[in-house]
């Protein structure tokens, strides 16, 4: 009996055997076959910390802080680790609803319920602390700390431009990016963003099912420290970028205020203004919608986007590129032929230096006129196209028809017609000067943004050539700078008729029959010359100027929308930013009090009212 | 002396080396799930693994001690010591300790015990004992009853006490009784009711009937020949098909109103109709993540992320393969579960060389009982079954279990060690 069934022993052997694989094989799929496992693994037993740098400062020429930071927290959840957590108890510290609970939390557990999402964001260092010893009794929840924008003074917003969370496209463009972080959005934040930005930290610790940490994970070989961001030391003058933006209250319009000699950027207004301190922290989303529905535009730079026609202003650089042409020379005079183009009354101007300080319309139609049509080809409208050709070229080296490469995003180019322009227009040969002659005064096609006027005044005020504008003169603690923004650029253009700019935009302002005797300042040699941009509207009033005339300190460019004449509004304007900077003070107090209360445009609508900034 | 030295020879180092190195890679494991670098000390006594190791001292003082306890001992006081077993089971009942839901536990002071686990070993004895009756014949209803006595009064016992894992290794003692003569089609039948259940829970029931149907027919009419379909055969295709059929339709109601919530849910999860991962379904899923993400070579000793950090509950004790999977990756599982294939292997090798049916029964029994702890603990860690608790033998921490474990052992090591000895 005893073997009767001792084969039977193999069937038992089969089953442990036969079990035995079948562990194996779910092992394999387990362990080898799907990485499924380990991504969750990964997932909830460690907790990655992001260390946010703090961006870097930003200060003006005089080593004034424009921008710091303040510290904000970020509140943190990995939503399945929060689950059983009393919900009650939590909303009564974190004074939230129970119904703003479970949308938050719903929101984060869709985003994922094993990583970590922002809950509630940019909390004050003052709420944080009234909950920071109780957040243990939450587990699933820590918190993150960011840094927000401070700016002392409410000024210069279009310069500083903004932070803002990144959107989807700068996600994909740039690893360095995860959902809920903050980038430059605008200004010289976006334009220095990788030098703001500094270098993210990261601590990856282990976590136990209670989200407590438990210790640092392989030894803290992950974890980095984070860098600051490099400071920018820019070349902005913050007083007199106070003062200029006081001096456009209320008004529409741009200043724009550079060095000549080095194209740095004293002071850069674009009005309508705001309080940079509107578009940071939570208030941001709110204050963003209401600015951008104003409709006088006040988060549009017009100092870099606006394009305007630029008026009588454009006459000084027709001037340049004739005489440098040698088709007129410094004596040259044109009748003033009203029936050619319209003008003021003034008599006729004999020389250059005249006509730029009378500014008389048909001496720069006769003056154009010879620069497109030289007589080189017998086919007029062969000429035309080697005229304009040559112009266009010329108009380039001033910096117009061109991005000037300033270091801030957005800027526009403007336009300056070329043939192929125009053949595009009129088809070929359908063109000659007569077509085009509006150019000759700035009007017609030709379109400029502000800071190109600025660069004029600065090229007739270096006698011959400008230095690419620019905000930032270097950054970090090693001084770093970008060179290609210090190049100094030739417009060919011989120095001697500069000279004679000059003396003709001086005569603008001091001679009699002048256009802008209110540029006029006591002891400061002003040299200028008004501009009045066509428009729909009323007129755009437009004035460039830089001074003192030999060895200048500053060039000017002041755009007053719909304020007629240059003369009149953009001209007392500029010498109020130049006495302010030059001089380092106003005497004539009167004339200021006079033209920063004045409200050139009052029919139209003024920024609405906005949110009460966050402080 | 020369008695002595022979046995001494004759026993199984196999056996002995296995136990020895499965207990040692056990603790490791225990000592790497509870690891905390601020009490890595290894003879910390408030610390599990410091009480693990006591338990492993008396393990191998009493391994010695069986070793060299004649085997005569535990054949002539078999029923006493199942008797005794079987008492404490009782006493269980009135002054045990609620651990987990189950009422399982004997508190003597510091030490815990779980009379359970020691149960396996009085019936296995008893059962063995009562196998080598002279003449025994399992044909008579009699001798049927008292086998099934003698199993199913522990295991009902161990019921009452809520511990289902436990309860079901009584199961295990189909396998020795197959191989003493028990009908193959008993492991059948237990196959075919669990598939069923199984199948009346995933897919529609009406669906199921019409398909067993389906197969009897063609069992009847294709398969076997006219001549071969005798009217006994019809007659029991027809009895199969009523009686599963029957079954299919009461599955609901036992699922309803036999099973606890608990246990429903689990078998829920297991299936996939359910994947509640923060309840049921949590520890098998966070069981998973953790032998998932050892990967090949796994993440090294006390490297473990998962269940360092307490993501596995009881993970150093029902889920202490997690650890391995975890520490240990692909290789070590392999190669742990191969040493236990080795193991069950060899004492079936050694039941059948066995001259007594006591030795080969309790040998078979000794081998079943490791397999089903095996097959239910590794497949409910690897989400294969239910979640039902139950220690992996040998490695699993509780003093209990390692101590039962090893005098099941090392009674048959002893046992077989005197094999050659005149009955």
């Amino acid at each position: 009996m005893a073997n009767k069934f001792s084969e039977r022993n193999i069937v038992v052997r089969a089953i442990f055997v036969v079990v035995g694989i079948i562990f194996v094989v779910r092992l394999a799929f387990l362990q080898l076959f799907s990485s499924h496992y380990k991504d969750l693994a990964a997932r909830q037993s460690l907790r990655d910390v992001t260390l946010y740098p703090a961006r870097g400062l930003i200060y003006d020429r005089n080593g004034q802080l424009l921008v710091y930071n303040e510290a904000v927290y970020d509140l943190m959840v990995i939503p399945r680790m929060a689950r059983g957590i009393d919900t009650a108890y939590f909303c009564r510290t974190m004074g939230i609803e129970r119904a703003d609970f479970e949308a938050r939390m719903a929101r984060a557990t869709k985003y994922s319920p094993y990583s970590a999402s922002p809950f509630m964001k940019q909390i004050s260092k003052e709420e944080y602390g009234q909950w920071q010893n109780l957040l243990y009794r939450f587990p699933g929840f820590y918190v993150s700390q960011r840094t927000l924008r401070v700016y002392d003074r409410p000024i210069a917003a279009h310069v500083l431009g903004y932070v803002g969370e990144v959107g989807e496209a700068d996600l994909g463009k740039d690893p360095y990016y995860k959902p809920g972080d903050y980038m430059g959005k605008s200004g010289l934040e976006r334009s220095y963003e990788e030098v703001l930005r500094g270098v993210k930290g990261r601590r990856v610790m282990q976590v136990d099912v209670h989200s407590r940490e438990v210790g640092s994970y392989l030894g803290g070989a992950l974890d980095s420290l984070a860098t600051e961001g490099a400071n920018l030391y820019t070349t902005l003058d913050a007083d007199l970028q106070q003062y200029a933006e006081q001096l456009m209250e209320g008004k529409r319009g741009c200043i724009v205020a550079i060095e000549p000699p080095t194209g740095e950027v004293l002071a850069l207004v674009s009005a309508p203004a705001y309080d940079p301190n509107l578009l940071v922290g939570r208030v941001r989303g709110t204050n963003y919608a209401a600015l951008s529905a104003d409709i006088a535009k006040p988060l549009f730079n017009r100092a870099l986007q606006a394009q305007y026609p630029p008026g009588s202003i454009f006459k000084v650089a027709q001037a340049m590129i004739a005489l440098q042409l040698g088709v007129i020379t410094p004596g040259t005079g044109f009748p003033c032929n009203k029936s050619l183009i319209g003008c003021h009354n003034h008599p006729s101007a004999s020389s250059v230096q005249e006509a730029i300080k009378m500014s008389c319309n048909p001496y720069f139609y006769y003056t154009y006129k010879r620069v497109i049509q030289q007589g080189r080809y017998r086919n007029v409208h062969r000429d035309s196209e080697y005229g304009l050709m040559v112009w266009h070229d010329y108009m380039q080296r001033f910096g117009f028809g061109m991005r000037l490469p300033i270091d801030l995003p957005g800027v526009r180019s403007g336009n300056i017609p070329d043939t192929a322009y125009y053949n595009r227009w009129y088809k070929r040969d359908g063109w000659t000067f007569s077509t085009i002659y509006s150019n000759s005064i700035g009007q017609g096609e030709v379109e400029v943004v502000p800071l190109q006027m600025a660069n004029l005044a600065c090229i007739v005020a270096n006698r011959g050539y400008y230095v690419t504008p620019h905000v930032v003169r270097y950054y970090g603690s090693d001084s770093l700078r970008d060179e290609s923004l210090m190049q100094r650029h030739e417009t060919g253009i011989d120095r001697q008729y500069f000279e004679i700019a000059a003396r003709g935009m001086y005569d603008v302002v001091h001679a009699p029959g002048g256009t802008a005797h209110r540029a006029n300042i006591p002891d400061i040699d002003v040299c200028g010359k008004t501009g009045t941009a066509e428009n729909i509207g009323m007129d755009h009033s437009v004035f460039v100027a830089f001074a003192p005339k030999d060895n200048p300190r500053i060039a000017v460019a002041v755009y007053v929308e719909n304020a007629g004449a240059g003369g009149v509004w953009a001209a007392p304007i500029a010498s109020l930013v130049i006495e302010r900077y030059v001089r380092g003070e106003v005497l004539r107090k009167d004339f200021e009090k006079m033209y920063m209360q004045a409200r050139p445009c009052q029919k139209l609508p003024l920024p609405r009212h906005i949110k009460k900034k966050r402080k | 002396m020369r008695e002595r030295t022979t046995d001494r020879k004759r026993f199984d180092w196999v056996l002995i080396a296995l136990y020895a190195g499965l207990v040692l890679f056990g603790w490791l494991n225990i000592y790497a799930a509870l690891y905390d670098e601020s009490h890595a000390a290894l003879f910390d006594m408030t610390r599990k693994h410091g009480k693990q190791l006591m338990w492993i001292g008396i393990s191998f003082v009493v391994a010695l001690l069986l070793l060299m306890t004649e085997a005569k001992v535990f054949s002539s006081a078999a029923y006493v010591i199942y008797g005794f077993t079987t008492l404490l089971l009782v006493v269980t009942l009135f002054i045990g300790k609620t651990t987990n839901g189950g009422q399982s536990w004997i508190d003597f002071g510091s030490v815990k015990l779980q009379p359970s686990e020691f149960a396996k070993l009085g019936t296995a004895l008893a059962l063995a004992k009562y196998m080598s009756t002279i003449d025994l014949d399992l044909r008579k209803w009699r001798a049927r009853l008292t086998v099934a006595a003698i199993v199913l009064v522990p295991a009902l016992l161990v019921l009452l006490q809520h511990d289902t894992g436990s309860a079901l290794v009584f199961a295990s003692f189909i396998l020795p009784l197959y191989r003493e003569g028990l009908s193959g089609k008993v492991l059948l039948v237990g196959v075919a009711a669990v598939a069923l259940f199984v199948l009346a829970l995933v897919i529609n029931k009406y669906l199921l009937i019409g398909i067993l149907l389906l197969l009897c027919l063609g069992y009847l009419f294709l398969w076997l020949g006219s001549h071969s379909r005798t009217r006994r055969r019809v007659l029991g295709v027809v009895v199969f098909f009523a009686v599963a059929s029957a079954f299919t339709l009461s599955v609901d109601f036992a699922f309803e109103h036999i099973l606890e919530s608990h246990q429903k849910e689990r078998i829920y999860v297991l299936l996939g109709k359910s994947d509640d991962l923060k309840g049921s379904g949590y520890n098998v899923h966070q069981s998973k993540i953790a032998i998932g993400s050892g990967g090949f070579g796994g993440k090294g000793f006390l490297k473990g992320t998962i269940t360092k950090a307490d993501f596995v509950p009881e993970q150093e004790t029902d889920f202490i393969f997690c650890t391995v999977g975890e520490e240990w990756g692909f290789w070590g599982c392999t190669l742990l579960i191969a040493a236990y294939i080795v193991l069950l292997l060899r004492i079936i090798t050694l039941a059948e060389r066995q001259r007594s049916v006591f030795g080969r029964f309790y040998g078979y029994s000794t081998a079943s009982i490791l397999f089903i702890h095996l097959f239910i603990n590794v497949g409910m860690v690897l989400g294969l079954l239910p979640v039902i608790g139950i220690p992996l033998p040998f490695l699993s921490y509780g003093g209990s279990s390692l101590l039962a474990f090893t005098f099941l052992l090392f009674i048959f090591v002893r046992q077989d060690a005197e094999r050659n000895h005149i009955l």
